[in-house]
């Protein structure tokens, strides 16, 4: 049966979310278990996976017994391992999370919000685990379809904001999958390992060129790479709160994996770094992305948006850290992939907590939130000493690994932009918290007696809660394992 | 003059399919309608659904089933048989296609339902005012 696991990672999800979508008319009470089952196995055989992989090296598996490079081949190393991991651990704990909040807001809609939850978690553990070209793109599209309609569940803007996204969205996709037909005519395969061993001897061709130019815009447009963030701030914000703690860890990082892998695994660093020489121009680009997010995070008056804008600085560090183009770097960006979908998850986790009780999570109504909610809160103050990079937490690794890529590199402007992002989100988080330890002082409550009753949110989204906040600390205690054991071996031979 | 036009003969596929995806790009990033700028969108995906059936064509050549299977006259000659790969692969491009355009007309809909309209300036003053 472990043979087979490779399968079970799509195939779970994948019939557990039609399953779901009949019980949301059947038996609408057997949603979530049934959801919990099927999120439950597909994170135990991504765990399984990874632990195999990290035993016996990296595994291949081809569907249906076809031959690699006519059927279509799932390959698993440590990155995506650890990648599938991260997916399917954080999508088990929003599972139980959200459901409170679901319960309160969807509660005629089950069926089809538990259902594109599903679809949208099976779409991004394909997209990780698959070794073909073309099938991510179909996976792509998979969980950015759903995501789409998830964030269009919300109220007020949320159906223009997602309007937005399927334009931005589509027109990314596209743009892949230009550069997977320019890549097919010139080597006539679509596996990912078969492309990368005949495009060895194509390095000089301007055809490749222009497929790796107009792929990587594409994934820039998926990830929100900052010239081309424009949709991803107002979906996010306007998205009701269980979607954007799914949506917002996952989406953007899988891109980033994605970059990675089809850099590092299908054109190679000889082509990616070497041959073709933009990898200078990418990191100002990310330097403009990070400074640049961070001024926008600084403007803004709600807490919600504000992550938004913390998620383009995220994915700055990210894209700038593996274009330095040597060892500490990319283990940086690495390192930081896995960090910041538990980050975001913890981040936007809280801020469902707040807005179960308050009616929005402006400055302005998060006063004296501290003695109502102080569980989720103090989440959100360990979420946010990780974005900070505060030791102990698992920020400070990445970012410490990213500070030294960028010395080794002589990229003074990253290493500026880092340093100046990680001020300024002191300032955010802080302007925050200020806010939310004092209560409105006005005359009428100078006569009353203080009141200090709690108002926390239901124990089943706290504890996720608190449980992803250790694990933030957690994470940091073992980066070095992590570092040594998963993030290490994937790096080629040729950075040192 | 002669040498553009050999040029662009030679190799006039990749041409219509770059002509019709800029239009389609145009169509999503200037027009100020909804439904416009979803017609853009499908026509930008065409263009390339075009671009993936083109380069599977080859002059000369028949459709990809395998005659005279029967008798075995001779080993078959690829040469012979249009590529079916690309043409596959965009069957499964094309329900993409459609099911995002779908999920865009639904929310057109959801947009027009809220706003009573579907110009963006109008929605943008809407939400402005609001």
């Amino acid at each position: 049966m472990t043979d087979h696991l490779p399968a079970f990672i799509v195939a779970v999800p994948l019939l557990t979310a039609f399953l779901v979508f009949a019980l949301g008319w059947l038996r609408r009470e057997l949603c979530f278990p049934v959801g919990l089952l099927g999120l439950g196995l597909a994170a135990w055989s991504c765990v399984g996976l990874l632990l195999e992989v990290l035993g016996s090296g990296p595994v291949t598996y081809r569907l249906g017994g076809w031959e690699a490079p006519w059927g279509i081949e799932y390959f698993v190393d440590t990155l995506n391992g650890m990648v599938l991991a991260a997916i399917s651990v954080s999508a088990f704990i929003h599972w139980i999370w959200s459901a409170p909040a679901v319960k309160l807001q969807f509660q005629d809609r089950l069926g089809a919000i538990y259902g594109l939850q599903l679809l949208f978690v099976t779409g991004l553990l394909g997209m990780t685990i698959t070794g073909d070209a073309f099938n991510l793109y179909v996976l792509l599209e998979i969980a950015s379809i759903t995501a789409y309609a998830l964030i269009a569940m919300g109220e007020q803007r949320a159906a223009l904001s997602s309007l937005n996204y399927v334009f931005m969205g589509t027109v990314g996709a596209c743009f892949y999958l230009l550069g997977v037909g320019y890549l097919y005519i010139m080597t006539g395969t679509l596996n990912m390992a078969d492309l990368a061993r005949l495009l060895t001897g194509l390095h000089g061709s301007r055809a490749i060129q222009v497929a790796f130019v107009i792929t990587m815009v594409g994934l820039w447009l998926k990830m929100a790479f900052f010239p081309l963030h424009g949709w991803l701030p107002n979906a996010y914000s306007h998205a009701p709160s269980p979607v954007s703690a799914l949506i917002a860890p996952l989406m953007t990082k899988v891109m980033v994996y994605v970059m990675i892998r089809i850099d590092l695994y299908v054109f190679g660093p000889a082509y990616s770094f070497q041959k073709l020489g933009m990898d200078r121009a990418v990191v100002w680009l990310a330097v403009i992305a990070v400074i640049m997010g961070s001024i926008m995070a600084l403007a803004q008056k709600n807490l919600k948006r504000m992550l938004t804008y913390v998620i383009l600085v995220e994915v700055g560090y990210m894209v700038g850290g593996f274009w330095l183009g040597n060892r500490s770097g990319m283990t940086g960006a690495i390192l930081h992939l896995l960090n910041d979908v538990f980050m975001t998850l913890g981040a936007f986790m809280a801020v469902g907590n707040l807005l179960y009780r308050l009616p929005g999570c402006s400055f302005g109504e998060l006063r004296d939130v501290f003695s109502k909610m102080p569980f989720s809160m103090g989440a959100l103050v360990a979420t946010a000493l990780s974005i900070v990079g505060v030791p102990p937490t698992c920020g400070f690794f990445s970012k410490w690994y990213l500070l030294l890529g960028a010395l080794e590199a002589g990229q003074y402007g990253f290493l500026i932009a880092l340093i100046f992002s990680s001020l300024i989100s002191v300032v955010l988080f802080f302007r925050v918290f200020e806010g939310a330890f004092f209560r409105a002082q006005t005359h009428e409550n100078a006569h009353h007696q203080p009141d200090h009753t709690m108002e926390e949110a239901p124990v089943q989204m706290v504890v996720p809660l608190l449980v992803v906040a250790a694990g933030l600390v957690a994470l940091g205690i073992f980066s070095a394992e992590i570092v040594s054991t998963i993030v290490e071996p994937v790096i080629p031979p040729a950075f040192f | 003059m002669e040498q553009i036009l050999d040029v662009i003969i030679a190799k006039y596929n990749y041409w219509i399919y770059i002509t019709l995806m800029m239009i389609g790009l145009f169509g999503v990033i200037a027009k100020n309608n909804l439904v416009k700028k979803i017609v853009g969108m499908s026509i930008f995906q065409t263009a390339i659904i075009l671009f993936f059936v083109s380069m599977g064509m080859k002059r000369g050549a028949t459709i990809p089933i395998v005659m005279h299977d029967h008798g075995a006259h001779g080993p078959i000659q690829a040469v012979d048989y249009i590529n079916p790969l690309p043409h596959v692969l965009m069957l499964t491009a094309i329900v993409v296609a459609v099911s995002t355009l779908g999920v865009a007309l639904a929310l057109a809909v959801k947009v027009y339902k809220k706003y009573g309209t579907l110009e963006e300036d109008e929605i943008l003053e809407q939400i402005r005012k609001s």
